[in-house]
């Protein structure tokens, strides 16, 4: 099937809750209603025509500069049986972004989903293990949104050069910082 | 999201005789920093959950911040054992958002490289897998041949491991003078010595079949809901095979076969078929790196910079491309907003996903299978953090 004829597929099952598409695009998607992926997946899944038995790839986006700012899980989807692809996204809030976990249907979602968690920040109701993937249990925040800034501190120690530091290492001090050794060397390469 | 501890991993929640065994970070079979937890009765894991994360380099943030041309040396550190692959994945996508048409002349050094890249990553694989297992000698052997595919690679682009040898819209560096030959002699040798003294050797050992034959055993169901993809998913009797299913770079010029696990010696799918698929693949790869020779020697030679872009500026827009690396299906999703630097780029590395499905094997395994597992599935931990 292609993209055209997988949109309509979803449209005539789902109606409103396929809020949107993009079948142009080079990899065709269609815009889900949050609550209605879970749905939705397992539809792609079971149903003979479409049978969309492997989920390649899910990925979070942030978009903070589009109105109105949003959150994007995009679900890569290939069917095995028929050799087709499509993608599903989802628009989530900035704010506390929440969407329910697919781990049921594919059980790979499982550690995309705490990548997406991990990265982030976004929630996926009802998985089951829901814990951290690629950092630490211990780390703050969620870094690949755009609005992140490094942290100074990392479990008490000081991870970034404050501005006084970064002087005293170039006036010739030897300074140790958190795990990394500023000397006059290397002081000019590293921003405070 | 809330953390909620999971029962069967609180100490307080073991039977008495149960332990928590901590399997890693540094440990020599685990390939790279992997640490396993295993709930153990004995000799027996009643439940497994592997903790990855410990080479974690934030690959997909640096992406972020430089331009499409400093993606590419960050990409070759991902998977550090097959870094053709990577950086050809990345070039694709990105060709693709920019809608350049490399020459066939390019597409077919890819082809070499690529190839080349496949069998001397399954070297590795093999090789390290059967020192994981306890045999030493097939891994000299193997990286000794490794080794002269290394050389080629030097020659080529002047690195060894990170080539940063796929460009957007072109190749780092074309052919030296006399590539063709050498390549043909170190194949004409694979064929002839190599390959059949590593059937000899390892895979038709009765040691090694005997060993593997029954540890191991994934559904082809089980591997796709778990997106295993490539050696790992053909060793589960599918298929399926990108080079063949959607072909890139001309794949669909070369006449090759899709090696699939047979089962011949246990259940379908075990350690065993996921390695025969591997070394078999070394063979198929041979034949399409003679008809990519055959096809350069006619080939008049082309300027492999000459759809390089000043600026790489693709357009915005989105878009998910895969191809078939060797230790599966290497996804890249990238965004463009129109600016020098991609907006996203989210890699789906088939390590990652061939990971996620450990515990569902290791359930009620051996410790000691625990290795065969880990080692069959070729994971190499550079790309499952990246």
């Amino acid at each position: 099937m292609d993209a055209k004829a997988i949109h309509e597929a979803l449209v005539a099952k789902f109606g409103e809750r396929i809020t949107g598409a993009g079948l142009e695009a080079a990899s065709p998607f269609a815009v889900v209603a949050p609550d209605a992926i879970a749905d939705v997946a397992a539809f792609c899944k079971a149903d003979p025509a479409l049978a969309f038995d492997n989920l390649m790839c899910l990925s979070g986006v942030d978009y903070p500069k589009e109105a109105p700012p949003r959150m994007e899980v995009v679900y890569h989807l290939y069917s095995y049986t028929h050799f087709h692809t499509f993608a599903l996204k989802v628009h989530l809030p900035r704010e506390n972004p929440a969407v329910p976990t697919v781990e049921r249907t594919w059980g790979v979602a499982n550690w995309h989903e705490r990548e997406a968690w991990d990265l982030f920040g976004i929630a996926f109701t009802g998985h089951s293990d829901p814990r951290r993937i690629l950092l630490p249990d211990d780390w703050e925040g969620h870094p690949l949104r755009k609005d992140w800034q490094d942290p100074d501190y990392y479990n008490g120690l000081h991870v970034k050069p404050t501005q006084q530091m970064m002087e005293r290492a170039l006036a010739g001090e030897a300074i140790g910082v958190g795990p990394f050794d500023f000397t006059p060397d290397n002081a000019h390469a590293v921003k405070p | 999201m809330t953390t909620p501890q999971l029962n069967e991993w609180d100490p307080e929640a073991l039977d008495t005789d149960e332990m928590i065994l901590q399997m890693g970070p540094q440990h020599p079979a685990t390939h790279g920093v992997l640490r396993v937890e295993l709930r153990t009765d004995g000799e027996i894991v009643k439940a497994a959950r592997p903790h990855i994360g410990y080479l974690h380099r934030c690959f997909e943030k640096h992406s972020e911040n430089v331009d499409y041309a400093g993606v590419m040396p960050y990409a070759d550190r991902m998977d550090y054992c097959a870094s053709m692959g990577n950086t050809l994945g990345f070039a694709l996508a990105v060709e693709k958002l920019h809608a350049i048409q490399v020459s066939p002349y390019v597409d077919t050094l890819r082809v070499v490289m690529a190839e080349l890249q496949r069998i001397a990553s399954h070297a590795v694989a093999v090789g390290t897998y059967s020192m994981d297992i306890g045999a030493f000698t097939p891994f000299l052997h193997l990286l000794r041949d490794r080794e002269k595919i290394l050389d080629l690679f030097e020659w080529t682009c002047g690195a060894r491991l990170l080539y940063n040898y796929n460009w957007v819209g072109g190749v780092s560096h074309d052919l030296p003078e006399g590539f063709i030959r050498a390549t043909r002699d170190l194949l004409r040798e694979f064929d002839s010595v190599t390959y059949p003294e590593l059937l000899d050797l390892i895979i038709h050992n009765r040691i090694f079949v005997r060993r593997l034959s029954h540890v191991g055993v994934c559904s082809p169901e089980l591997a796709i809901s778990y997106d295993l993809t490539g050696p790992n998913l053909r060793g589960s009797g599918m298929a399926r095979d990108l080079r063949k299913d959607s072909p890139y770079c001309g794949y669909e010029n070369y006449a090759f076969d899709v090696c699939v696990g047979k089962g011949q010696y246990g259940p379908l799918g075990s350690c065993y078929d996921r390695n025969w698929v591997r070394v078999a693949e070394m063979q198929e790869s041979s034949k399409i790196l003679h008809q990519a020779l055959d096809r350069l020697e006619k080939m008049e030679k082309a300027d492999v910079h000459e759809k390089v872009p000043k600026r790489v500026k693709p357009p915005k827009g989105e878009v998910y491309v895969r191809s078939e690396a060797p230790r599966g299906q290497l996804g890249y999703y990238v965004v463009s907003d129109g600016n020098l630097s991609p907006y996203r780029v989210k890699v789906k590395s088939p390590c990652f996903t061939a990971m996620s499905v450990f515990h569902h094997l290791a359930k009620g395994m051996m410790i000691a299978d625990i290795i065969a597992l880990i080692g069959s599935f070729d994971i190499v931990l550079g790309e499952i953090d990246r």
